[in-house]
């Protein structure tokens, strides 16, 4: 899926790419009954796409509002509300051509509710926590708005008529359409927002563009959509209801599965291998965009040792990346020896030199880095891991802290506190290690590799490179910028910023009889309109 | 006694204002704010969501604000975690759901309790005494977080007779599993209390009395021993009603019936300040009212307390 993903060539339009819908195979035959009832871990925090922060609430919104592009089934890029688009020469103007849709009241989607909608992020008086995600596409005046030097009107959008919405950038970014399927730049309906002011969101007055309305909502229960008959391919679609059940318990949530409450439901930890032996049907492993490392403190108020690119190498070196997937974690997720998730679109990954290595070869050079560094039996060395409460990273941990034990001799101590607690202390630098997830918020690398430059606020690292930052910042015009995310990862792995330990899958339950769940699709990117239920 | 109620009402009222106030400086004293996350906001974004809700204002004025907003306008601010709702509204939501539940897993703990000490003690050292304190014993050492996931499992799972989950506005298939889970213990707790409580008083003189007059047992057990038997489990049930009408975060989290319970436990680890407020100040005037409550049942089954 790398070519076409990302369109950089001037004017060139999307007319000729499918868009999606349910689409069920011939000789399928289809339910009686198009529900889909499905896990929710927790209560939705907000209905509001400009407010919304979290997935389950993402999924939520790409069904009752559609975005300028969406994701087909593999991640790949489909018109949504826009048509088609084209870019200007300097790869900075962006102009979608918006298709003839209505919202679920009837009004026509029109450029001005995007231009409404993306100025409503980035308004102080919005408050968005998410302001940030078009500060990171680029989108001209972004930051001033959201520091409120500028007013929101000053935002690099605008409406050329009701159905060309132009967007200008900052920086030539060959992957700004593929961030339009992100949720936070759906559009709203302004005269809805504005009537019903901070009730808006709630069933009844809540109007979208999407494939769905929201006609349900039991706080801590569920919720409840059903299928908007305004929607524009409302003839392709099948699902005619889909129920999010919130169960806070993973167990009772499989129990719930089990006995035919729901079609769908995440494997808790360590039960995929026995549910896999015995419902090979409804058990699915995937590529899931999350990638799992220790941060190794090189600030100042780190460990000192751990300055030391050697010793922060021979901690990385010595851990049993095999054992922690296998014996751990048993959900096919991938051992890891970079930060990119493997299967991101486009990425190649990078011939890491310890990857390759037997992990005999690795623990015999770890021992040899670690006495150059200085420590052995007579000076041993001494680190603490933090982490947050929670089974596997406690397992993790446990495992981690003896591998250096008895390969190394080193001595560790474990933390663990509440997640607030520990992010605290991550993002103040308070902490030796740390153990420490980033998912990606789009399917390209850059997702995970800008996170690492010295001016990304997520870096608590304390290291930072030059180098680094404009392999970064020269990788956004290039036509491949692979070149540069493998010398990216290079510097990562010879500095040993993190020790890069598991790259996330995604394990549910799904029942044989849904169709259409892009289990392919990096993000998860899942529309209840592509799904649809066969008979058993 | 009506004095004696004014009385104590009025000092509930600078009880809940120190409740208030420490509350709220615990909770801003814990690491981390409402807005901080995996993926560090960035700091003029924070500025504009502090200013938003207020958090930019020195503590102190913070606190007053809220009382205020509390005090005359009954406004306990927007949820920081659940955006769309407010305090209020999240409260009008699951506080009648836990009520509903709560009271009716306490009148059933209440019956089968009572009703269990009762014989036991009674029947005393025989098999009824053996198998009421082993039931006990039983349901006192089973969590309810074990119990849960145990009864939707034979009862949704293997037997198919009922929902694992849900609330669906009370109905009754939707509240058994909740008010089995939520009672046992408290059932356990009240027959064990009331088994030792009805054998002290069925040693008690009176009752010697009565049984020398020749009353009947069934007599001397409901006219005279049940009511002075009952004072040690009725000092109990006061803050066993409230810790049940308040909300347990155990069945919120398994059943999925939307009470106050899950609200409570998530609002302390989300550091959701409005919400963990909120339903503190609920929980402290309700301890304070069934306190009172329990006083003044006291003074009616006792005759020698007076106040």
């Amino acid at each position: 899926m790398k070519t076409n993903l990302f369109i950089s060539a001037a004017a060139c339009a999307l007319l000729a790419m499918p868009t999606m819908a349910a689409t069920p195979m011939e000789g399928e035959k289809l339910a009686a009954e198009q529900v889909y009832t499905y896990r929710l871990l927790d209560d939705i925090k907000s209905f509001d796409p400009q407010i919304n922060t979290d997935v389950e609430g993402s999924e939520i919104m790409r069904d009752l509002f559609e975005g300028l592009m969406n994701e087909d089934a593999t991640g790949g890029l489909v018109p949504g509300a826009a048509e088609s688009y084209t870019v200007s020469d300097d790869k900075l103007t962006y102009t979608f051509n918006l298709r003839d849709a209505k919202w679920s009241n009837g009004d026509p989607v029109t450029a001005n509710d995007f231009v409404y909608a993306w100025r409503r992020l980035v308004d102080p008086a919005t408050a968005s926590e998410y302001a940030w995600y078009m500060e990171l596409m680029g989108v001209k005046n972004a930051s001033k708005v959201v520091k409120g030097e500028v007013a929101p009107d000053q935002l690099g959008v605008r409406a050329v008529d009701d159905k060309t919405f132009e967007v200008t950038i900052d920086t030539a970014l060959p992957y700004f359409a593929a961030m339009t399927v992100h949720g936070s730049t759906f559009p709203v309906n302004q005269k809805v927002v504005e009537t019903h002011g901070s009730e808006w969101t709630k069933p009844g007055n809540l109007v979208g563009n999407g494939a769905y309305v929201l006609t349900e909502y039991r706080s801590g229960e569920r919720v409840v959509r059903e299928r908007n008959p305004m929607y524009w391919d409302d003839a392709n679609t099948i699902i005619e209801k889909t129920v999010g059940l919130i169960v806070n318990d993973e167990n009772i949530a499989l129990t719930r599965y089990l006995a035919g409450e729901m079609d769908q439901t995440d494997i808790p930890a360590g039960q995929y291998p026995r549910l896999k032996a015995e419902l090979p049907d409804d058990t699915y492993s995937y590529p899931r965009s999350c990638s799992y490392i220790y941060w190794f403190n090189q600030g100042e108020k780190g460990n000192p040792a751990l300055k030391d690119a050697r010793v922060r190498k021979a901690l990385s070196y010595t851990i049993d990346r095999e054992v922690v997937v296998d014996r751990i974690l048993q959900g096919g997720q991938y051992q890891s020896y970079n930060f990119t998730h493997q299967k991101t679109a486009g990425f190649e990954l990078p011939e890491i030199d310890y990857a390759s290595w037997t992990q005999a070869e690795r623990d015999a050079k770890a021992k040899e880095l670690l006495a150059e560094a200085g420590y052995g039996p007579d000076n041993p060395l001494s680190v603490k891991i933090s982490y947050n409460t929670d089974e596997a990273h406690k397992k993790i941990a446990i495992a981690v802290s003896q591998f250096w034990k008895q390969k190394l001799g080193v001595n560790t101590e474990l933390a663990n506190s509440e997640w607030k607690v520990h992010t605290t202390n991550m993002q103040n630098g308070d902490y030796e290690i740390a153990r420490y997830a980033w998912c990606g918020d789009y399917n390209e690398a850059s997702t995970y590799l800008d996170l690492m430059t010295s001016y990304s606020g997520h870096n608590v690292s304390g290291w930072s490179d030059p180098e680094y930052d404009k392999l970064m910042k020269d990788s956004k015009t290039m036509a491949d910028p692979n070149p540069n995310y493998a010398a990216g990862e290079q510097l990562l792995a010879d500095n040993m910023v993190f020790a890069p330990i598991y790259q996330y899958t995604g394990i549910i339950m799904l029942k044989p009889e849904v169709k259409g769940f892009p289990i392919d699709n990096l993000m998860q990117n899942w529309y209840s309109r592509e799904l649809y239920i066969v008979e058993k | 006694m009506l004095n004696y109620i004014i009385k104590r009402l009025a000092i509930a009222v600078p009880t809940i204002l120190v409740l208030i106030v420490f509350s709220f400086l615990l909770m801003h004293a814990a690491p981390g704010g409402p807005f901080t996350s995996e993926r560090a906001v960035p700091p003029e974004i924070l500025a504009n969501l502090e200013a938003k809700y207020g958090l930019d204002q020195p503590l102190y004025m913070q606190i007053w604000t809220y009382i205020k907003n509390v005090v005359f306008h009954f406004d306990f601010g927007p949820s920081f975690t659940y955006k769309d709702r407010t305090v209020n509204e999240i409260i009008a939501q699951g506080f009648p759901i836990t009520l509903t539940y709560g009271s009716v897993a306490f009148v059933f703990a209440v019956i089968v309790g009572v009703s269990l000490g009762v014989a036991a003690a009674i029947y005393h050292n025989s098999w009824l005494d053996y198998l009421a304190v082993g039931i006990s014993i039983g349901a006192q050492v089973l969590p309810n977080f074990v119990m849960a996931p145990i009864l939707v499992l034979i009862f949704t799972l293997w037997l198919g007779w009922l929902p694992g989950g849900g609330w669906e506005n009370g109905e009754v298939k939707f509240l058994i599993m909740p008010v089995i889970a939520l009672s046992t213990s408290f059932m356990a707790s009240i027959a064990r209390i009331m088994r030792s409580s009805m054998l002290e008083v069925m040693n008690a003189n009176h009752i010697r009395t009565a049984r020398a007059k020749g009353l009947p047992t069934r007599q001397i057990i409901f006219r005279h021993a049940l009511k002075p038997a009952m004072l040690p489990v009725v000092s109990y049930l006061g803050p066993a009603f409230v810790s049940m009408i308040t909300g347990s975060v155990v069945i919120d989290m398994f059943f999925s019936t939307g009470g106050i319970g899950l609200f409570f436990v998530n609002a302390a680890l989300n550091r959701d300040y409005s919400v963990m407020m909120g339903i503190t100040i609920l929980i402290g005037v309700l301890t304070i009212l069934f306190n009172l409550v329990v006083d003044i049942i006291y003074a009616w089954i006792d005759p020698k307390i007076r106040y």
